[in-house]
């Protein structure tokens, strides 16, 4: 298993004890939150739904790329590629 | 017990390139983030105020009536702020013909209660930017003072 980087966001990183910047195991995008939410039960419910999909109020990028763009979840991550979460900022 | 809102303090050339964005996106409305530094208040991490960078970004919606951060433009912005020891500390976006007030999508969205949401209303000849704290559904006025 492989430790990836994960950036959190200002308003999630209170579910990781303040930490900008967090380490989980995983070969896939959603391998690491599964990593990431078991050391961090906090941070759950705040990206992906209980079905499994990732909330369409976040996004996550492994490096410049948008996993929506990729294999969403299934995005294969290794020890170089940073993942970056980040809200969504929309209004009207 | 209620926070009072930060004084948000914007240089004039940070508030010429806010304002400036906002006329060049019509007619649809146009975005962009603020960084700054973040202290500690009675416990409570809050944005200062000071503005340490204005980002310019693509209104990812492309629309008169909504407007989306592009994420690839918020993904740079935020490595950028963080290289200085700072945090995206905020959000602008025009109103093109309403008031400089959070419209109920406005408060709806808000997406951290630390950050500060700038408004900038187009509808009149001079343009009217004003500054609010949204949290928990509550919208308080941040004042807004020019520094040098």
């Amino acid at each position: 298993m492989m430790a990836v980087e994960v950036r959190l966001p200002t308003l999630l990183r209170v579910h990781a004890d303040g930490a900008a910047s967090v380490h989980a195991d995983g070969t896939t995008v959603g391998e690491v939150f599964a990593a990431l939410t078991a050391e961090h039960p906090g941070l759950a419910n705040q990206l992906v739904d209980g079905e499994g999909v990732l909330h369409k109020f976040v996004n996550v990028y492994v490096n410049d790329d948008d996993i929506r763009y990729l294999d969403k979840l299934a995005t294969p991550v290794t020890d170089r590629d940073v993942v970056s979460i980040l809200p969504a900022v929309a209004g009207g | 017990m209620t926070f009072a809102p930060p004084v948000l303090r914007l240089s004039a050339s940070q508030y010429e390139r806010i304002v400036g964005h906002c006329y060049e996106g019509l007619p649809d409305e146009a975005c962009g983030l603020l960084a700054g530094p973040v202290g500690e208040v009675r416990g409570a991490r809050e944005a200062t105020g000071h503005v340490s960078e204005v980002y310019p970004a693509v209104n990812a919606d492309a629309s008169a009536r909504t407007y989306t951060v592009d994420g690839r433009d918020y993904l740079r912005a935020s490595r950028d702020a963080e290289a200085r020891g700072d945090e995206i500390i905020g959000v602008w976006h025009s109103h093109t013909h309403t008031d400089p007030y959070p419209s109920p999508t406005d408060v709806r969205s808000a997406v951290d209660p630390m950050w500060i949401y700038v408004i900038v209303s187009l509808r009149d000849e001079s343009p009217m930017l004003r500054a609010y704290r949204i949290r928990d559904g509550v919208v308080g006025e941040c004042q807004v003072v020019s520094m040098p």
